[in-house]
């Protein structure tokens, strides 16, 4: 059945009956709305303790191979990440 | 074999359920509706239904857990009354909406205040633009036929809407009569399993009834209009098989009792017209050309299907349980009016308000409401447009 869906309809007649969309479409679609800038981390400083993963509302970052790295394209830049920071490892940078 | 049983009309509703083998049964209880929850609650307890029973804390969750259920793509039943569907009414746009072929079973009782327990119909018809059918019963054994219908509508690819079916609190709800129970076999072969064109699937994971961008958003609003508008056809359908297969009618969009050569018809919904019924055949008697058309599909309105069949009627006379205060009439009569503007011809149309509140409606008020109408078939006009039919506070 999600197969037959699209994000694009030429008219009201090809909608599906109700507002359905293939899980994980996001997936495909940026977001980069950064309101408060993009979060630098200083791997150096970073002490590996995860709050940044934790606390992220969009689960824009993972921690891999003891590095933490941040999805660009979909962090909408609230800035928690850098306020849960316990070493302030990570920085809110401006355009 | 089919077999009679002497039972209310909840337990024909019970039975309806039962014999359409829902796979959840959500329901919070409330007078008059309780005893339908109860006689299912039993018919699981006493393992002659297979359905999940969900006991809830009220009624906007009874709806969304229905909605929930269906969501999962299996057939569901829930019921309620009064200021409970007006409590779930979040729920009820949310079922629609959805496009979900919930069935519901509403006792019909006036909301309050003045407070009350007893029958009109104003709770139903204020839920009119909720976008669900409602179709208005006034026998045990149309309830119980309506029942297994409404799965077959509602399930029906090119409807896929939610139901009420409506019927009166007390005057229908508790009234005993004789019921012929179907066989299950039969209603297997007529009600086949639900086939759900989308579900919360853990195979294919969808978001479901999601939010709608401005450029969609009436275009589904638009659409379903369109299923509504096919369900006409579809709920007349459904009836002419359950009439071929089980040998017993309830008109489908309405029912027209000897209209052909009438100068007037009384118009209502519901247990009044079987009350109707026989005023209409005593005035007969009398020589006076009536004719009685109990409507019992108030949505979708069948429009076109009463102007062809009320066209050549000089005047109908729609007597209604509910009044929309401040709209100058009751649901039934502004439609009808509405179906008939610029209809060169068309019928004069009058409005009887009755029976709210548990209201007694009696033949006699019934005798002179078919006698005022045939008045105004003949004179060309009426007394009144819009009628209370209150008679003496005693």
């Amino acid at each position: 059945m999600s197969d037959k869906l699209k994000l694009k309809y030429e008219s009201y007649r090809e909608l599906p009956i109700t507002p359905l969309i293939k899980a994980g479409v996001s997936r495909l679609v940026e977001t980069p709305w950064h309101l408060h800038g993009k979060p630098q981390v200083n791997q150096a400083k970073c002490i590996g303790c995860r709050l940044c993963w934790l606390y992220c509302p969009e689960g824009v970052i993972a921690v891999k191979n003891g590095e933490v790295e941040v999805d660009y394209a979909r962090c909408k830049g609230c800035g928690i990440c850098a306020n849960e920071c316990p070493v302030k490892a990570i920085t809110m940078v401006l355009r | 074999m089919p077999v009679s049983r002497f039972i209310d009309g909840n337990a024909a509703a019970a039975y309806g359920v039962k014999l359409c083998r829902p796979d959840v049964v959500c329901a919070y209880p409330i007078t008059p509706q309780t005893p339908i929850v109860e006689y299912i609650a039993d018919f699981i307890a006493r393992g002659e239904m297979a359905s999940k029973y969900i006991t809830i804390e009220g009624e906007h969750s009874a709806m969304m857990a229905t909605v929930a259920a269906a969501s999962t793509g299996v057939r569901t039943f829930t019921a309620t009354s009064s200021q409970g569907l007006a409590y779930m009414q979040e729920g009820l746009f949310y079922a629609a909406g959805s496009r979900l072929p919930i069935v519901m079973a509403v006792v019909n009782r006036s909301m309050g205040p003045p407070w009350t327990i007893l029958a009109g119909h104003d709770d139903a018809i204020a839920q009119r633009d909720t976008g669900w059918i409602q179709l208005y019963c006034g026998s045990g054994q149309e309830i119980l036929d309506t029942v297994i219908q409404a799965y077959r509508v509602a399930e029906d690819e090119r409807v896929l809407i939610p139901i009420m079916v409506c019927f009166e609190g007390f005057v229908t709800s508790h009234c005993y009569e004789q019921v012929i129970i179907p066989d299950q076999e039969e209603v297997d072969s007529f009600l086949p399993p639900y086939k759900p064109p989308y579900k919360l699937d853990v195979e294919d994971p969808m978001i479901l009834t999601t939010f709608a961008p401005p450029i969609h958003w009436m275009g589904y609003k638009k659409k379903h209009d369109e299923a509504m508008e096919a369900a006409r056809k579809v709920i007349a359908e459904a009836e002419a098989e359950y009439a071929e297969r089980f040998g017993r009618s309830h008109g489908g969009l309405f029912q027209a009792y000897r209209c052909d050569d009438a100068e007037a018809v009384v118009l209502t919904m519901g247990s009044l017209a079987s009350t109707t019924k026989v005023v209409i055949n005593k005035l007969r008697e009398l020589g006076f050309r009536l004719g009685l058309l109990k409507l019992k599909s108030f949505r979708p309105f069948p429009r076109e299907e009463l102007k062809q069949l009320l066209g050549n009627v000089k005047a109908v006379g729609v007597l209604e349980r509910n009044y929309s205060v401040g709209g100058w009439g009751g649901a039934v009569f502004l439609e009808l009016r509405s179906a008939f503007y610029k209809v060169a011809d068309g019928p004069r149309i009058l409005n009887f308000v009755a029976g709210m509140g548990g209201r007694d409606v009696t033949p006699l008020e019934i005798e002179a409401v078919a006698k005022k109408t045939l008045r105004a078939a003949q004179e060309g006009k009426g007394e009144r447009e819009v009628e209370w039919l209150l008679g003496e506070i005693g």
